[in-house]
């Protein structure tokens, strides 16, 4: 997120996610993304965030696909698995590609493993025929 | 009209507050549960709240609004309750006659024991915070447009500012962003964020759209369809400052500018209304003013978790089952539970202990105060402090949600009547 | 394109120039009304305060004075063959403090000179019983029985639909750009939808009567200034103000007054402030600041969190003063434009001088423009009521709904508009074809959530009826489309 780079460390913030809370983490990195401190942070669920964060920070995408011949033209589908934040519009940009067939069901998968990374979209809604 | 129906208990609305009170009534022993919803499916908002962030209470997941909704959709349709869908309530009397119609079945006149009132709540418009302007095509109030883009299927607009930092704001700004809309500003008025810090992450940071805090919109431009809105930043007293106006080019406007609960009914019913909440004053166990009519959900008050929607939606349906059930209640008795410092909603409005069946009582309690420290939030009868607890801060945009204990319970069981505060320090 | 010939042409749909169609449509004459927007009433006829005024207050003598009077009484008549609620409020004009008191004796003196039915003056007390909210510093009144409260919407659609019934044509989205002016008579306009020919052109443009007139090369020195007027609407479920109440005028006009609608909002403006863009309705912080301040000064309980919708209407002041002093209202056959008529400056109380204003064109016509009017055996002056859902008790909607089903859906939950009620006005004698048209005609979005819940309903519907697809459903015509594209396309 915010990073300033510098010659040794970087300093960056986040908000954690772990919780309501949300605190404001701020960490410095060496340039093997290793942390060397770490403040702000009031549990330890933060710590492994941030973590997280730094070297892999992924999502979950929430968004839709086109149906055919269902009562509504769209079905909510979600990635139950997060996805790569740097990946986040090129899903959603896959999602206009899609068009299903009516009836749509929870947990119809509408593309599995996709691009190999191990995230599936995945229907979160019904979708009756019309 | 005669009376063509008898019901137990007639749940009004199909939302996560209203599916739940009708499942549990019909669990707690009512034989014939009516619910009425106005849509053509179940689950008020959730169908077209695509995004996750429900279940984490109930279900200890994180689920998608559709799929939350589903669940309890499952349940209700696996119980021999009658649901009419398409249906609107037009009248309610105090005598707990539901006046509906659709268009299949006609106008109905049906009578019930019961009644739990759980038409959700509607959003704050334009003219409720007087924005300034032209009345052009392209002001949608963030519901409407989530309804366009997720349920109807169309996108408002390309580019689109949305005024109001809450949930529905953030989370419309990140939908119409994967859709392929040009979001420049989210601008809320308030020096702080009113929606959740996750939405704040994941909705505005992940998709570098800026967020202008202290800022409003100034004015609208264009005649037939917005062209451009105005932006200016206020003071510390919400009042525009000379000198700081911008203008952003945009061809919508989207107002998150706050929820309000709707009683058109509790009113028709002669349900009395708390002036804070907006919303009818309740008691522990959900019920009116008006015996034998309960109230659950954001009919109540506005909650920020479906999960604890869900939980009144429980509590009033199984009250309104015992209430079918023996016919009568004492309205009287009870300790009035007020909003003291920094608190602006508080409920139930009444905490009862005649018949304490669920052996559980939450209270909720809306801080009216942005508190980044730690607090302490005290329930005092009188000077007597019956119960107390800690949270790490106290924040506008997130409702506390306490579950008294028994020793607690047992105390104010003993003192039965008068006025317990609830202050937040 | 096409050229039309018709015996009379009227450009403007406002109160005025429907008005003029329903009153022509008694003689055997081809009418046809041109307007520039999507649908009738859409400029000032529908953002002014609702008020059929009695006569009271313009200057005795004065056109104005006269068409107030004689508009007033006809629109009893009116509203009843039209089917349009008109509420018998009477108004108060509410003295607050010693000064204003001292004036409501010059106002009675102008009311009587006005030959005003009715008028008296109340004492503080008389006026507290009538309307309690009033401030307690109020001092007296002057009481005007005769003025009432219409539904301004309503009433501009059912003339216009009396009119169609009647034979006359509206071009609507026709907007007048040229004019061919031969020997000195205007012969034809020039629209955006083709040729018009007319034996008579009657300008009724409203604030763009200047131009009209100028575009046909009279009265140069005919200028209309805009001043616009912001008002708000208040939930009736909060606040209920049976009565019409003025304050005490000033130099600038009528001033804010605080009034009921005939839906049982409150109704609170206007201010008056001068507007270079004549089609600029917008609100603004200012304005909106002054109507409640002045509006408080009436009545102190108004609460701004009740503020359930905000308008503007543009007035049309125009600088005709034949008596040197006073701005009038210009109805005349033209003196340099053969075939002209022009009505100029007809701001308040134009809406309830509109009957009355109309008589005098039929006048002119037959007698300085030798019409020789013939009576249209046909006429038919009842325009059969809408149904109204919202209105209708229990038995009489179950009764509905048995007969049409669409009636059993509620498309607009505030006003508890059905289905059945936008399709009407969908196929309606001067059909709705924008959001904004359905507003007008059926109430639908006027409620509280000011149409957050009927929007996408709505637009369903009309695209339905009208088979064209949601993406070209306009709020108020070309160019105020509500949707750019489907979810999934690409950009």
């Amino acid at each position: 997120m915010n990073s300033i780079g510098t010659a040794q460390a970087r300093k960056r913030m986040d908000i954690c996610l772990s919780c309501p809370r949300g605190c404001e983490i701020h960490t410095r990195t060496d340039e093997n993304n290793e942390i060397l401190d770490i403040e702000g942070n009031k549990c330890k669920l933060g710590a492994t965030y941030v973590k997280q964060e730094i070297t892999d920070p992924r999502r979950v995408l929430p968004t839709s696909v086109r149906v055919r011949n269902g009562v509504r033209p769209l079905a909510p589908v979600w990635t139950p698995t997060p996805v790569p934040k740097h990946l986040l519009l090129d899903l959603a940009a896959a999602t206009r590609d899609i068009e299903v067939d009516a009836p749509v069901h929870v947990g119809d998968v509408i593309i599995e493993n996709w691009r190999g990374i191990g995230v599936d979209l995945v229907a979160s809604g019904e979708v009756p025929v019309r | 009209m005669e009376v063509t129906k008898e019901y137990d208990v007639i749940v009004i609305g199909g939302g996560p507050a209203g599916m739940a009170a009708a499942i549990q009534a019909f669990k707690t022993g009512s034989e014939k549960v009516l619910l009425v919803e106005r849509n053509n499916t179940l689950g008020g908002i959730l169908p077209q709240c695509i995004h996750n962030g429900f279940g984490a209470v109930n279900f200890d997941r994180d689920y998608p609004g559709p799929q939350y909704s589903y669940l309890y959709e499952k349940e209700l349709r696996s119980l021999n309750v009658d649901i009419l869908l398409d249906t609107m309530v037009l009248d309610l009397t105090p005598e707990r006659e539901v006046y509906a119609m659709n268009s299949v079945d006609g106008y109905l006149h049906y009578r019930a024991k019961a009644i739990v009132l759980a038409m959700g709540c509607r959003e704050r418009t334009r003219a409720q915070i007087r924005l300034p302007g032209t009345r052009a095509a392209g002001i949608f109030t963030a519901g409407t447009a989530q309804r366009l883009v997720n349920i109807e299927g169309f996108m408002p607009g390309n580019r689109i500012v949305v005024l109001g930092s809450g949930d529905i704001g953030m989370i419309m700004a990140r939908r119409l962003t994967i859709e392929g809309a040009e979001v420049p500003a989210v601008l809320e008025i308030l020096p702080f964020l009113t929606g959740l810090r996750r939405n704040y992450v994941q909705c505005l940071l992940d998709y570098n759209i800026p967020l202008h805090l202290s800022t409003t919109v100034n004015n609208i431009y264009g005649e037939n369809r917005v062209e451009a809105i105005e932006t200016v930043k206020v003071d510390d007293k919400l009042q525009p400052v000379e000198g700081t106006e911008q203008v952003v080019e945009c061809d919508t406007l989207i107002l998150s500018v706050g929820l309000l609960p709707e009683n058109e009914l509790s009113r028709k019913a002669g349900v009395e209304l708390d002036s804070r909440s907006n919303g009818p004053v309740v008691d522990s166990h959900m019920m009116t003013s008006v015996p034998g009519i309960f109230a659950a959900g954001n009919v109540t008050a506005i909650y920020d978790l479906v999960d604890y929607v869900s939980k009144s939606g429980e509590i009033a349906g199984r009250s309104a089952a015992q209430f079918a059930r023996a016919g009568t209640h004492d309205s009287q008795s009870g300790i009035t539970l007020k909003p003291g410092t920094n608190v602006g909603v508080a409920i139930p409005q009444k905490l009862r202990f005649d018949d304490d069946r669920s052996g559980e009582m939450f209270i909720m309690l809306r801080p009216n105060a942005l508190l980044e420290r730690a607090v302490k939030v005290e329930l005092k009868h009188g000077d007597e402090v019956v119960g107390s607890f800690r949270e790490q801060y106290a924040r506008p945009a997130e409702m506390m949600i306490y579950r008294l204990k028994e020793r607690e319970l047992a105390r104010l069981r003993e003192l039965k009547t008068g006025e317990l505060t609830a202050a937040i320090s | 394109m096409e050229t039309k010939q018709y015996d009379i042409a009227i450009i403007g749909a406002g109160i005025v120039g429907v008005m003029l169609a329903r009153t022509l449509a008694r003689y055997r004459l081809s009418v046809v009304v041109v307007e520039k927007e999507a649908d009738v009433g859409m400029g000032q006829s529908t953002s002014n305060s609702a008020i059929l005024h009695s006569g009271h207050d313009p200057v005795p003598g004065s056109v104005k004075a006269r068409m107030n009077k004689n508009g007033n009484a006809l629109w009893r008549e009116l509203a009843r063959d039209l089917n349009v609620e008109l509420l018998d409020t009477g108004a108060m004009i509410v003295a607050i403090g010693a000064e204003e008191q001292r004036n409501l004796r010059t106002l009675y003196e102008r009311a009587k000179e006005n030959r005003i039915e009715g008028v008296e003056i109340w004492s503080r007390e008389q006026c507290l019983e009538r309307e309690p909210r009033l401030s307690p510093d109020c001092s007296g009144g002057l009481w005007t029985p005769t003025a009432a409260v219409i539904d301004a919407f309503e009433a501009v659609v059912a003339t216009a639909e009396n009119a169609a019934m009647n034979g006359v044509e509206f071009l609507l989205n026709t907007e007048v750009r040229e004019m061919i002016v031969n020997d000195g008579r205007l012969e034809a306009v020039r629209t955006n939808n083709g040729e018009i020919r007319a034996r008579w052109f009657v300008n009724s443009a409203g604030v763009h009567a200047d131009e009209i007139m100028h575009m046909a090369g009279d009265r140069p020195e005919f200028h209309i200034s805009a001043r616009r007027g912001e008002y708000f609407l208040f939930d009736p479920a909060k606040l209920n103000i049976a009565n019409v109440v003025f304050p005490v005028p000033s130099e600038a006009g009528k001033g804010v007054l605080v009034a009921t609608t005939s839906h049982g909002n409150t109704l609170v403006g206007p201010n008056a402030l001068v507007t270079d863009d004549k089609d600029d309705t917008s609100v603004t912080r200012a304005g909106m600041h002054e109507i409640l301040v002045s509006s408080a000064r009436l009545v102190p309980s108004l609460s701004p969190r009740d503020i359930i919708a905000t308008f503007a209407g543009v007035r049309a002041t125009g600088n005709y003063r034949p008596d040197g002093v006073n701005r009038d209202f210009l109805i005349e056959i033209s003196k340099t434009v053969g075939g002209l008529i022009n009505l100029g400056g007809i701001e308040s109380p134009g809406f309830v001088s509109s009957p009355a204003i109309a008589e005098e064109v039929v006048r002119l016509l037959a007698e300085e423009g030798n019409e020789k009017l013939i009576g249209n055996p046909g006429f038919k002056p009842v325009r059969p009521a809408h149904v109204r859902f919202a209105g209708l008790d229990h038995d009489e909607r179950a009764a509905l709904i048995r007969k049409n089903p669409f009636y059993g859906r509620i498309v607009c939950r505030c006003q508890e508009v059905t289905e059945g009620e936008i399709v009407d006005a969908i196929h309606s004698p001067v059909p709705a074809v924008t959001y904004d048209a359905i507003k007008r005609r059926t109430w639908a979005g006027t409620g509280r959530c000011q149409g957050s819940f009927d929007y996408p309903r709505i637009m369903e519907i009309l695209s339905r009826e009208l088979n064209i697809p949601m993406t070209e459903i306009t709020k108020r015509g070309p160019g105020s489309v509500f949707l750019y594209r489907k979810t999934k396309d690409v950009v």
